[in-house]
């Protein structure tokens, strides 16, 4: 490459008025071994350019698909929420038919005292029954 | 879209992100953090994401205003960075060390320059972007990127030239 040009470029460059391309010259001149002595004091600026362009992120990006997890959770929630409301209707049907059993059996016992205490008063019926027997058999 | 979709736009930019990160907060810890920063944010935007034309662009100035705010904040909290990691200049430098001392000299140089003349240099000589795309990025006027684009290198030139004089033995 000829001297000339870079001087001009450099001159250019330093007006920046260089256009990335020629920019990219002036990188690869200066990257040389041998560079001119009176431009050897650019060759830091340079190749510190290019040198920095290496440097690399390298650390992991931990990205969570938090989206995803709304939605599964939405998905779960919603599935608990049917299995609860179906379950839950079967549980209440349970104990209404188990409410009208008891109170049936209630009324029922309810029935059999009554029936109970009728007899009980049939007993006395028999007293008098004897009664009368006995007042047959005398005469 | 979906992450490894997310990673295939992300994957091509992402060390710029981190290189600007690192010419404007100096620290590599810090870079980290702030790149890392701007990933995460840029997917949880995911879904928009599409609608921007040039995700790159977006995600450079994503950084460039999270690196200021953080420079903000740092100088509000008084918490100056300290560069510790510079080399004495020691009068008996070999040939062979030359080179990686101007390395930390040119970092040196670099880390003195202000901020906007910081992210034109590193947008421009580094990164080699269009001047358009740096006045997207910066939004600043095409005069004045190249204004500060000039006077970044003279600044650059005349400190290694001073070093050069009397730096190097």
């Amino acid at each position: 490459m000829e001297l000339d040009n870079i001087e001009k470029l450099l001159e250019k460059y330093f007006e920046a008025a260089t256009t990335v391309a020629e920019e990219k010259e002036l990188q690869t001149y200066f990257s040389q071994e041998s560079v001119a002595t009176h431009l050897e004091q650019y060759k830091p600026m340079f190749n510190y350019f290019s040198n920095a362009k290496e440097e690399r992120y390298t650390k992991q990006v931990p990205l969570k698909p938090r989206k995803n997890y709304y939605k599964w959770i939405s998905i779960a929630a919603v599935a608990v929420l049917t299995f609860g409301i179906y379950f839950g209707n079967e549980y209440q049907e349970k104990k209404q038919a188990e409410y009208a059993y008891q109170e049936t059996k209630k009324a029922f016992e309810l029935l059999a005292t009554n029936f109970g205490k009728g007899t009980e008063k049939v007993a006395y019926l028999q007293e008098f029954e004897t009664a009368k027997q006995k007042i047959y058999n005398n005469n | 879209m979906k992450q490894a979709e997310f990673l295939n736009v992300v994957m091509p930019f992402k060390d710029k992100l981190y290189r600007l990160a690192k010419r404007l907060l100096v620290s590599r810890e810090e870079a980290e953090d702030a790149t890392q920063e701007i990933l995460l944010k840029l997917w949880s935007k995911n879904e928009a994401i599409e609608e921007y034309k040039n995700v790159e662009a977006f995600a450079m100035t994503m950084t460039k205003n999270f690196c200021l705010d953080r420079l903000k904040s740092k100088q509000a909290n008084n918490l100056k960075l300290v560069h510790s990691n510079y080399s004495d200049e020691s009068t008996s430098l070999q040939r062979q060390l030359e080179a990686e001392d101007s390395v930390k000299w040119m970092e040196r140089i670099m880390d003195e320059l202000p901020e906007q003349q910081k992210m034109v240099l590193q947008l421009r000589d580094v990164e080699q972007y269009e001047f358009e795309e740096i006045c997207e990025l910066l939004d600043m006027k095409p005069t004045a990127v190249r204004v500060a684009l000039s006077r970044a290198r003279k600044v650059v030139r005349q400190e290694l030239i001073k070093k050069h004089s009397y730096g190097i033995g």
